[in-house]
């Protein structure tokens, strides 16, 4: 396949950024998305030219790390995938392919296609956990059994990889998504009620505190969710949100 | 020659650990207050152990590349861990759970440390499931579970396909807690450089901040290397892209000794090779084997006609099928140890059976687990159990409950329906059970070095069980390293901050600019990757699924030639004092360069089979590996000396006190 790539190019947080146009050839439709970009850079650093900065690690849509916009959707064309499970099957010979970076105010860009997640971080350090400590002697796993569609739905919430999809989609850059999910995922669980009213609250206000945007209700969120976290989570964080406000 | 000295307390197999724990030295809480400790990597060790340091009231740094502790590669795990909690009430118990756990490992680890994690696995999933991990349950309500190879009884809890990410999202939310106490003070994207010794001591690492390319200085009172293993070396690999044995590497350099280099997974269910530029390869849970069968055709028109299209999997009768691991090994079948099915695929494939055009490939079936399934989902329903497009359609949903995310990865990177059609999988480079030695404390042989999780060798011998590794991870970092850190760390509680103006941090930092500086001014042609490459086609070629003597010579030549090859003509673009990936790939690789060239030696030195390290002089009449127990029942220390082929190997005798030394039998 012959392609042309237009890349965001911004060397640093700082500096002015702009779309750089890249005529890529040989390239075959089994590789994935990185491995096209692998591809590219090999060419540039063989041109004494610097490659595109990107973030990536696992390659199998897991560790969440892997971050582009690409023709104006998160992790590209295809449904159900980070953008390292993104084949360049679903491209045709001759196309033009947009590459920027997830924007969002709370996500400023370090390098190129390369931003600064650690609000996200910040988030789930308000309240994105059950305080327990390690001790060996908590309660048997079995004590509580948890109904199996709880647990399960549980598990839906918590299978969010963090990779900030939801925000670099939404039009308010809201991260109502992303923090549903966890607040759902202790909310469902026995585990996580005692401290429920807290960690909603703390959780909700960094959130604000970072800058993300609110939430509209479009659905985009869930479309381009990797890994097809429900838009229910929104609406099960703001009941969590309202009875907390009213036990105060 | 120096002795190692394993520190394993006296007294019975099942009650060292309760004594040694009661005997050794304790920090109480408010000098803990001035103790800090670094730890490098936040994968399941390395997450679990900064939090539980943090909650007992230590300093500690946490470092990690990524731009997030939640990413380190524990992420990606996929099938389950092992708890010897018999839930199933089928026989299961701490012994057990040690016993298949060595004898998995083909005696080659040490008895002690796996009694200890066998017997700590119990309380990691009650520590779990109060952190609220949820794994997957059944309709009363309780923790599911299901089998993994090489063992008998059903003890693997999960998550779906996703165990890894439960378990390290519950490490990292209890990393998160201490960070917002200010407990942990987090490093993201920062690599640790090198490690400072003071007085022989380890006090402190370099590390350059990814972002900035600063390079700085941080100072504790002891360093855990929680770094992971270093499949990389073979280019391809199941790790992370960013997966490497630097931290490991720096510290062997510095003193500590490598064990085993030469151990290494090759797990059986891998997504095959496809092209000369695939960037990584990707893992089929273990858990899968649970209801796939594998097969290859029986004849060899069927192989050709299979590979020219004209036939499909499906076409094949049952008679037309060798299902080559029910035919070998008839008691474990499918679900044998990750070692024996690998070898077995190698087998058939080069013989000539493969499935796909590169001839690497074997098929992993689900037709008959999808049949069956439908068929006990209708009979509880009461539905018709004759009829067959619903049986097929109720056992697909089962097989999606069970397997739904692994499927869906093999069905976008090969474009092809395994629901209807047979996965295809070949082996591939998974774990390494080979890492930084370390004695029953996990202290490495440099005092107040530790290591933890996969970056040490001691729990695995010479071959890991599926699940094992997640157990073995939050083992050591829930509840091994906290109690023996103290030991190490009560004498430190008057020494007081720990200064980084000292000539043994300015001498590290130099070394550590000195290299950036000399990728950076080597003016060569060929990009990092194209070492990379060469030095994975070596290590698969050469160190791979089987090993002989003229091969190991050859891949240490050319090992060496390499290396030289990459000081004088790699490119690395770019600068130092700015965001550069090229920068930090070329150390990494540097290292692998070295540690590649060890870890052929130490496959020569071990002239016999044992677990994943198969020798070819030393194989019985079937084919299957063949110990050496009067020669090899030890574990291989590599002092560094310098350069790698002058390393210096120390034996630590394995002695088995409590288990019999016996031939491993899958049949």
């Amino acid at each position: 396949m012959k392609l042309t790539l237009k890349i965001w190019r911004q060397k640093n947080a700082t500096e002015k950024g702009s779309m750089v146009s890249y005529p890529i050839d040989n390239i075959s439709p089994d590789m994935s998305f990185l491995e096209m970009i692998d591809a590219l850079n090999n060419m540039l650093i063989l041109r004494n030219e610097e490659p595109v900065a990107f973030d990536h690690d696992c390659r199998e849509g897991i560790c969440g790390m892997c971050s582009m916009f690409i023709n104006g959707e998160a992790h590209g064309p295809d449904r159900n995938v980070t953008t390292c499970q993104l084949h360049m099957r679903k491209f045709k010979d001759g196309d033009t392919i947009t590459i920027e970076p997830f924007r969002a105010k709370a996500f400023p860009v370090i390098r190129d296609l390369v931003v600064d997640r650690s609000s996200f971080d910040r988030v789930q350090q308000a309240g994105g956990f059950v305080s327990i400590n390690t001790s060996g002697n908590t309660q048997d796993a079995n004590a509580i059994p948890i109904e199996k569609n709880k647990a399960d739905l549980a598990f839906d919430a918590a299978a969010c990889i963090g990779c900030g999809a939801c925000v670099a989609t939404c039009k308010n850059s809201s991260a109502m998504l992303f923090v549903g999910a966890k607040v759902s995922q202790y909310a469902l669980l026995p585990q996580g009620k005692v401290e429920a009213t807290q960690r909603v609250q703390n959780m909700v206000a960094q959130m604000d505190l970072e800058g993300f945007g609110n939430c509209t209700n479009t659905g985009a969120c869930e479309v381009e969710c990797p890994k097809g976290i429900s838009l229910e989570n929104i609406a099960r964080m703001n009941r969590e949100y309202l009875s907390a406000s009213l036990k105060g | 020659m120096a002795v190692l000295d394993s520190k394993i307390p006296e007294g019975p197999l099942a009650d060292k650990w309760t004594q040694h724990k009661n005997n050794i030295d304790l920090v109480n809480p408010a000098n803990k207050r001035s103790i800090d400790v670094i730890v490098v990597g936040t994968g399941l060790a390395g997450g679990s152990a900064a939090a539980t340091l943090a909650e007992l009231g230590y300093n500690v740094k946490s470092f990690c590349f990524q731009d997030s502790p939640r990413r380190a590669h524990s992420i990606a795990a996929q099938g389950g861990i092992n708890a010897a909690k018999n839930y199933q009430g089928d026989g299961d118990s701490i012994y057990r759970l040690f016993y298949d756990t060595v004898k998995g490992g083909d005696y080659r680890s040490r008895e002690a440390n796996v009694y200890r994690l066998a017997e700590v696995s119990a309380n990691i999933i009650d520590q779990c499931v109060a952190q609220g991990v949820p794994f997957a349950r059944d309709y009363g309500g309780l923790l599911d579970n299901r089998s993994f190879g090489g063992v008998l009884v059903s003890r693997t809890f999960y998550a779906k396909g996703q165990t890894g990410q439960q378990l390290l999202l519950g490490a990292y939310s209890a990393m998160n807690r201490q960070i917002g106490r200010g407990k942990i003070k987090m490093y993201n994207r920062h690599e640790m450089l090198d490690i400072v010794k003071v007085d022989g001591k380890a006090r402190g690492i370099i590390a350059r901040n990814l972002v900035t390319g600063e390079i700085e200085r941080h100072s504790a009172h002891a360093v855990v290397i929680a770094s992971g293993g270093y499949g990389n070396v073979f280019f391809l690999s199941t790790n992370a892209m960013g997966s490497n044995v630097s931290a490991a590497w720096k510290i062997h350099k510095k003193g500590a000794y490598f064990a085993n280099p030469c151990f290494t997974q090759i797990h059986p269910t891998c997504i095959p090779v496809s092209g000369e530029d695939q960037s990584k390869l990707t893992l089929m849970s273990e858990s899968l084997r649970n209801d796939g069968r594998i097969w290859v055709p029986k004849h060899k028109e069927d192989v050709q006609a299979i590979r020219e299209g004209k036939k499909k999997p499906t076409d094949l009768t049952e008679e037309q099928r060798d299902y080559f691991l029910e035919r070998r090994y008839p008691a474990f079948g499918n679900l044998v140890p990750r070692d024996v099915a690998s070898r077995a695929a190698k087998e058939r494939c080069d013989a000539g059976f493969g499935v796909n055009a590169t001839g690497e490939a074997v098929y992993l079936d689900f037709a008959a687990a999808i049949k069956r399934y439908g068929k006990e989902l209708a009979h509880v329903k009461g539905l018709d159990e004759e009829d067959v497009s619903l049986i097929d359609k109720l056992g697909k949903e089962i097989i999606k409950s069970k397997y739904g995310n692994l499927f869906q990865m093999y069905e976008k990177i090969v474009d092809q329906n395994p629901y209807e059609t047979p996965m295809m999988i070949y082996p591939a480079v998974h774990y390494t059970m080979g890492g930084v030695w370390v004695d029953y404390n996990l202290m490495t042989t440099i005092p107040g070095c530790f290591a933890i999780g996969e970056a040490n060798f001691s729990d695995h011998g010479a071959n890991r069980l599926g699940a094992s590794a997640l157990m073995q991870g939050l083992a050591d970092g829930y509840f091994v390293l906290p109690y023996t850190i103290g030991d190490y760390l009560s004498d430190d509680i008057r020494t007081g901050t720990i200064s980084t103006d000292s000539p043994e941090f300015e001498e590290a930092e130099k070394e550590v600019r000195n290299q950036l500086n000399a990728f950076l001014n080597s003016k060569g042609t060929n990009p990092v990757d194209y070492y990379h490459k060469k030095l994975g086609k070596i290590m698969w070629n050469k160190c791979g699924m089987s090993r002989n003597e003229k091969d190991l010579k050859s891949a240490i030549k050319e090992i060496q030639e390499l290396r030289e090859d990459f000081y004088k003509n790699v490119r690395v673009p770019g600068t130092a004092d700015s965001f550069n990936e090229e920068l930090a790939k070329a150390g990494r690789v540097a290292d692998f360069l070295e540690l590649g060239e060890l870890f052929a030696k130490d496959a020569l030195d071990r002239s016999e089979s044992c677990g994943g390290h198969f020798r070819e002089e030393s194989q019985t009449p079937e084919g299957e590996a063949l110990r050496d127990d009067k020669n090899y029942t030890f574990v291989s220390a590599w002092e560094y000396k310098g350069k790698p082929s002058e390393a210096v190997l120390h034996k630590e005798e394995l002695t088995y006190d409590n288990i019999e030394l016996k031939t491993r039998s899958y049949k």
